[in-house]
């Protein structure tokens, strides 16, 4: 036992003296955090929409200054006046343009006859989000065009749907951090676990150990643990900084840290493993270097730290089933979006222990005591 | 009981053998080394002596302990310095001490003592709390002699303790194993492909080569059993004609070869010849330009032993370079 405690002083002081490795496992999930959840959080403004009126009629003039409150209040598109169909859509073409609305001559007959009026929506559609915003918001405006005004009916007549939200509204900056939280794990776990350990062999540091009468057993409790006390202290130090940097309502309240503290002590230990198994035989210096990026693509995004599993391939689903990141993100997610207790993440905790439990005992038999 | 015994020991990688049926063994108290070009397969056999390569075949009994079957006692009984610089460089000279101390399991009222005692007997005291990436390659070598003590080993294995080191640095590392030698109860196996490092250090040579013993004595022995033990570089002028054959009749002279200007002259005794060669050059009216002596070296040794040049061998791709080569 005193071996492993001399193991884990060696590492962690080592790691105490190396700044640069703590900085740089941290800065890349907080500036993943940030710009991911800026970049795509934030909700489509400002859109350009050439407006060509060829009715001129009451309704027409109506369906554009319910279109005008749109452009004025949520600024969700900005109108812009043609009177020339051809002019328009060669703007759109030129990219000046994110949509043309057309109302057509003979539209306020028609509304006024009640046969068939109809508006066109011109768009470029080569960007999915613009385009479903603007068709979104377009036909949301169409909707209500049609609606009798409120007054005109004592009772509703036709069915509406009314949305409870069982939490308070979820920017997706807050949606992002757990995963960014388990990266920060991940970044520790190869930048001061993987990547030291098979740099230490290639320079043959490991010799000066393995000479010493120190057991097996001994050796790899000393790589784990101290590998999963940096670990933890990096997940640690993202979920509070991310918690401030997100906004999470009451970050700091301590049942809710304490049980944070065990899902992230858990897949520490999980990826910690994982690791190991994957560095026992490894000698060559390059391989956990290119190794890494793969790695954290292949973990990361299926995990559904990004977008909802649900809408993945059956391939992706297949590797999300075995991603160790799957379990612990959706773990981080209760207790961070959700303020759940254990009895909500028992069965990520689970998995997160089978998994290390069966990856430490795989890299123990792999593990070689000799060079 | 012998502090080191190696019984037939034989490596093989694959179908490459890097030792074959190597047997040796070493007094306590004495200070033996492997000598041989890199490649030839010390530091293999030092690793299966150290317990970090199992040999293929054969076995060592180190303190009394056999490497298979009970490698721990080995670990404890031995200390090691490893060819590569092996501290941890953020930590200071104190840590990596402290470290393997504890690895060792030194008892905690004993190891403060010790580590002092050490640093200073390797002339790091000032220098402890530096970081080891500050400190030379000499004074990081000084570091591991020293980590490699830590527990009061009884033998002490190195390899190669002074490849890339500078001049100054080597003769002061060969001080310290000297002083740190005559202050301890210490049996040192030390591996080099330097013959003045042999020469100084070592009570006994082994010399290695292509995985193979070749001969194995003290060097001064290893000297004399090499025929003509010295050579005398001269050159002349006014020389008469038959100079070359007065030459070869000088007492102690075995052979005379020419070249150029310079005789080399093989002798069985280089006082009696030099003596001789002067008054001869003196009654023959001949004017010696130039006169060198030279008693035999290890180098010469190596030659007659393996049948090529320690430099040479130093230049082509080792055996285990080769090897590496053919794996990938």
């Amino acid at each position: 036992m005193d071996r492993t405690l001399a193991i884990i002083e060696r590492e962690l002081r080592r790691f105490r003296r190396s700044p640069m490795l703590i900085v740089m496992s941290l800065i890349m999930p907080i500036v993943q955090l940030v710009v991911l959840g800026y970049a795509f959080g934030g909700t489509v403004k400002h859109l350009k929409v050439g407006v060509i009126d060829q009715d001129r009629g009451v309704p027409a003039v109506r369906l554009r200054a319910m279109a005008g409150a749109v452009a004025v209040n949520a600024r969700t598109f900005e109108m812009i006046e043609y009177h020339d169909v051809g002019v328009a859509v060669q703007a759109l073409r030129d990219g000046r343009l994110n949509g043309v609305l057309t109302i057509p001559p003979g539209f306020s007959r028609r509304v006024l006859a009640k046969d068939e009026p109809r508006v066109a929506l011109i768009e470029d559609n080569t960007d999915g989000f613009v385009s479903g915003t603007l068709a979104a918001t377009v036909s949301s405006l169409v909707g209500s065009y049609n609606l009798p005004p409120a007054s005109a009916q004592r009772v509703l007549t036709t069915t509406s749907l009314d949305m409870v939200e069982v939490y308070p509204y979820v920017p997706y900056i807050q949606y992002l951090l757990p995963g960014s939280i388990v990266m920060s794990i991940f970044m520790m776990v190869m930048i001061g676990g993987g990547i030291i350990f098979i740099d230490d062999k290639a320079r043959g540091l490991h010799e000066g150990y393995l000479v010493t009468p120190i057991s097996r057993l001994e050796l790899i409790l000393g790589f784990t643990v101290s590998g999963a006390i940096k670990a933890v202290l990096a997940g640690l130090v993202l979920m509070t900084i991310g918690m401030l940097i997100a906004g999470v309502p009451n970050p700091f309240e301590p049942l809710r840290m304490l049980r944070l503290f065990c899902v992230i002590l858990v897949t520490a230990m999980a990826l910690v493993s994982m690791m190991f198994l994957l560095m026992v035989r490894m000698n060559d210096p390059l391989l956990p270097r290119a190794m890494f990026g793969v790695l954290n693509t292949l973990l990361y995004f299926p995990s559904g730290a990004v977008y909802p599993q649900q809408a993945f391939p059956q391939w992706m689903r297949a590797i999300a089933i075995c991603d160790p990141f799957t379990y612990a993100v959706h773990a981080l997610k209760s207790l961070v979006l959700k303020d759940t207790g254990f009895a909500a993440i028992g069965f990520d905790l689970l998995f997160l222990i089978i998994f290390t439990v069966v990856s430490m005992t795989a890299a123990t038999l792999l593990f070689k005591r000799t060079l | 009981m012998d502090a080191i015994d190696v019984r037939a020991i034989t490596k093989r990688f694959g179908t490459f053998t890097a030792v074959n049926k190597i047997s040796f063994t070493v007094e306590r108290g004495e200070v033996f080394g492997l000598l041989g070009p890199n490649g030839a397969g010390k530091s293999t056999l030092i690793r299966m002596m150290t317990t970090l390569v199992l040999p293929t075949e054969g076995t060592a009994l180190v303190d009394g302990a056999d490497i298979v079957r009970d490698p721990n006692a080995v670990r404890r009984a031995i200390g090691v310095i490893p060819q590569a610089m092996t501290s941890d460089l953020e930590l200071s000279a104190e840590e990596n001490l402290l470290i393997f101390a504890k690895l060792y399991g030194v008892p905690r009222d004993r190891r403060k003592r010790l580590i002092a005692e050490l640093l200073a007997a390797v002339e790091l005291t000032q220098w402890a709390d530096k970081p080891v990436k500050q400190l030379s390659g000499g004074m990081r070598r000084r570091v591991e002699i020293a980590r490699g003590l830590v527990h009061e080993p009884r033998i002490f294995f190195l390899d190669e303790p002074t490849t890339g080191l500078d001049p100054v640095s080597r003769t002061a590392v060969w001080e310290m194993l000297r002083k740190i030698k005559s202050e301890r109860d210490l049996t040192i196996l030390l591996t080099t492909h330097y013959m003045d490092e042999a020469d100084k250090l070592c009570d006994r040579i082994a010399i290695v080569d292509h995985g193979e013993l070749k001969a194995l004595d003290s060097p001064m022995r290893l000297k004399a059993a090499v025929p003509g033990q010295n050579t005398l570089d001269a050159s002349f002028s006014d020389m008469p004609p038959d100079w070359r054959s007065r030459l070869e009749q000088l007492p102690g002279v075995e052979r005379v070869s020419e070249d150029g200007h310079v005789f080399r002259l093989t002798s069985s005794s280089a006082p009696a010849t030099t003596m001789a060669l002067m008054a001869a050059a003196s009654d023959a009216g001949v004017t010696v330009d130039s006169l060198g002596v030279q008693s035999t070296s290890l180098d010469d040794v190596f030659v007659h032993y393996t049948g090529h040049q320690l430099r040479d061998a130093l230049q082509e791709p080792s055996a285990a370079d080769r090897h590496i080569m053919l794996r990938r």
